[in-house]
């Protein structure tokens, strides 16, 4: 079959079932932009800025496991897509973006619109291309899909030059790939994994820490079974939530930074740690010397990188995590007894009872926490929870009851603001037929907004949620426990009036300042099917607790904050 | 922890850009590259690349680990058993005295490689450390240039 590259790139996402692509036109890229106005294979969301364009594919590939697809222009349109595609690397998530680029013959000439796309990309996606030859078009896209979602999924960049997209050349798509220099790990070593179960059995108290990869390797049932059949208590990163399911007595949710109490004790006094697809971000471990001091560690990834790069491992197995905790099951059911660890979990459940995730609850103000648990009470698995980044996005880490992988859509690794928006309405997208919340802060939401627009031309009716404290809360935060008050640059009490911003866009808005009025207004904007803007405010000096300050230790945590 | 030394011979598809990729994975992730070399292996679509580089265990087993991560990289040969060699070439003005120059050029596989009409040029090929003490003990020629290549590196 004969093609121009531009029907190479079209013909390639049909073939890799894309149903949805997200971009932004430009001059380089108008030759493909034409193949998109002739085809209807798939929709083509047209957001109002490139970053969000790749933040919105992000978002879709979150919450469905699919590959995001986006399209860029070169030059600004490309530069404005970085930050999104570094949030994407951070947290490990599979996208193809395609960007244009000026035609071959004019690159390194600085001509309009050219930038060193692909040197710019190379540090922050797992594989980039520039085409310079139509005959290599069908085997870079065929190669973007399969290194995109393979191994350790993360994002590809191919930059085409506008020539290459003209040209005419032979489209064979291979149907399967092998590569040369690429063959991801799926099944792990059978001895480390015998290794790993045996310390098990001998552990006294072992803890699951489970990480981001237990979502992308679709492994939450599995984790499930093992916690279930072995009695371990399961403690969840920011991005492994929703893995074990909330009401699961094994759960002792997030560690970390702003952890539970029970799951950072769980780590500090553990003496096996089974890590199943962490990467120990020191937002996790604090200060590591004392991170998880009396602990053997087994650690199970896909990246081999990823294992010994931050603490020392005992145990490695390097494989897909679902396979591997698949072999392990059967293992277990020999030769692990659940009763051993009851007085462990009891242990735990004590520290769960003597200091609870808390907040104090106001009668003249709202509280942010009760706003995300009541969202929680109200919709529970019925919605899918996206946020930007900063307080709002801990609390509703801690508050949300997740029930279900891929529910939570956050941008853990990068802290990207601005994602909240654009990550729901690839939410949305992807599952039109469940809610789409986005709880935001008013600092985060400026950040994007002009999204509004598409959300509303598109249909995609997300219900952002605005925390408002009228600071940069979490930089507030610290600046109070840390820099003596000085709030520097952080008080935002400058605001749009949102109600009328939301309804300029075509949306709804609502400004809420009591429970009922929060009542009503989700409600309405849920019965509504309008994209919507819930102005909240809330108790502006309220801190995310508890917390190890950066550096500090697991075991010693400000659990609350005295003047 | 302690710093050593390392030599890391590694097998590339020998594409576009994918010097760049080595270059900045060692400057984004702050490794140390003492000496680097690459060349095409001959009759396939590989290059080889000879990396002189140094940090304490544990970076070094990040680097190596790293350098898989690339998509291109075909391996990474970390084995202590390497033929190492390094060439140097070294401009010396004509009128020095040459005495005991012959000497030590056979000592260090070396020559004259060219000569003008004020200078000479000389190489030697050797392992790095005894490059190192050719250089020191080339000085008194009062050299005007010198030319290090870095290691290659083939293991055996």
């Amino acid at each position: 079959m004969e093609l121009n590259g531009s029907q190479m790139v079209i013909e390639a996402l049909r073939r890799e079932n894309v149903s949805v692509v997200f971009g932004y036109p430009g001059g380089a890229i108008m030759n493909v932009y034409d193949e998109v106005y002739k085809q209807n294979h798939f929709e083509h969301i047209l957001t109002r800025h490139e970053q969000a364009a790749i933040h919105a594919a992000d978002g879709y590939a979150r919450c469905s496991g699919k590959v995001g697809v986006a399209f860029v222009t070169s030059g600004p349109g490309f530069t404005n897509a970085v930050t999104g595609i570094a949030t994407a690397y951070m947290d490990s998530i599979p996208m193809v973006v395609i960007s244009g680029q000026v035609p071959i013959s004019m690159i390194g000439t600085d001509a309009f619109q050219e930038i060193d796309a692909v040197g710019i990309s190379r540090p922050c996606v797992k594989h980039n291309y520039l085409v310079k030859d139509i005959k290599d078009l069908p085997r870079i896209l065929k190669e973007a899909f399969y290194i995109a979602r393979s191994g350790r999924p993360g994002p590809v960049h191919v930059d085409l030059p506008k020539d290459i997209s003209a040209q005419i050349g032979k489209f064979e798509y291979p149907e399967s790939i092998t590569m040369q220099t690429y063959k991801p790990t799926y099944k792990g070593n059978v001895r480390q994994i015998k290794k790993a179960i045996d310390a098990i059995a001998e552990s006294k108290r072992p803890v699951l820490y489970i990480g981001g990869g237990a979502i992308s390797s679709g492994a939450s049932e599995s984790i499930q079974e093992f916690a279930r059949i072995t009695g371990i208590p399961a403690v969840e990163t920011l991005m492994a939530r929703g893995v074990m399911g909330d009401d699961n007595p094994l759960n002792f949710k997030m560690l970390g930074m702003h952890g539970s109490y029970a799951a950072n004790m769980s780590m500090s006094e553990a003496d096996l740690m089974i890590s199943f697809g962490p990467r120990f971000d020191d937002r996790v471990t604090g200060k590591l010397s004392e991170f998880a001091k009396h602990a053997q560690i087994i650690h199970v990834d896909i990246d081999p990188s990823s294992i010994g790069k931050i603490v020392s491992v005992d145990f490695p197995i390097v494989g897909d995590l679902k396979n591997v905790v698949e072999a392990m099951i059967p293992l277990a059911k020999e030769k692990i007894n659940p009763e051993k660890y009851k007085s462990w979990r009891d242990l735990l459940n004590r520290y769960n009872e003597i200091h609870p995730l808390k907040y104090e609850d106001s009668d003249t103000v709202l509280k942010p926490q009760w706003v995300i648990q009541r969202v929680g009470q109200t919709l529970g698995d019925k919605a899918f929870i996206t946020t930007d980044v900063g307080q709002h996005q801990m609390w509703a880490a801690q508050f949300y009851p997740f029930s279900f992988p891929r529910q939570w859509v956050t941008s853990g690794g990068l802290g990207t603001m601005g994602f909240g928006l654009p990550a729901a309405m690839g939410v949305k997208r992807a599952f039109p037929d469940k809610i789409s919340i986005n709880f935001t802060g008013d600092g985060s939401i400026m950040m994007n907004i002009q999204e509004l627009m598409t959300a509303v031309e598109f249909d995609m009716p997300v219900i952002n949620i605005i925390l408002n404290n009228q600071y940069l809360g979490m930089v507030r935060q610290w600046q109070t426990f840390f820099y003596d008050k000085r709030y520097s640059s952080t008080d935002i009490n400058m605001q749009p009036d949102f109600v009328k911003l939301a309804e300029s866009f075509g949306g709804v808005g609502y400004r809420v300042k009591t429970k009922e009025e929060f009542d009503k207004a989700l409600k309405d904007a849920i019965e509504s099917k309008k994209v919507a803007l819930i102005d909240v405010n809330i108790d502006r000096l309220e801190n995310v607790l508890p917390m190890v300050p950066a550096g500090g230790t697991l075991y010693n945590m400000m659990l609350e904050y005295k003047e | 922890m302690k710093t050593e030394r390392k030599v890391l011979s590694v097998v590339v598809l020998n594409e576009d850009g994918v010097l760049s990729r080595i270059s900045g994975l060692f400057a984004g992730r702050g490794y140390n590259i003492d000496t680097l070399t690459v060349a095409p292996v001959p009759n396939t679509n590989l290059s080889r690349l000879s990396i002189v580089t140094s940090g304490n265990t544990r970076v070094l087993e990040q680097i190596v680990k790293q350098l898989h991560k690339l998509i291109p990289t075909y391996k990474v040969i970390e084995s202590n058993q390497f033929v190492e060699k390094e060439m140097a070439l070294i401009k010396i003005p004509l009128n020095e005295d040459f005495n005991g120059l012959d000497a030590m050029l056979k000592a260090y596989n070396g020559t004259v490689a060219n000569s003008g009409d004020d200078f000479i040029v000389i190489m030697v090929a050797d392992d790095a450390n005894r490059i190192e003490n050719f250089l020191k003990a080339v000085k008194k020629y009062n050299p005007i240039d010198i030319v290090r290549s870095g290691s290659v590196a083939m293991d055996i």
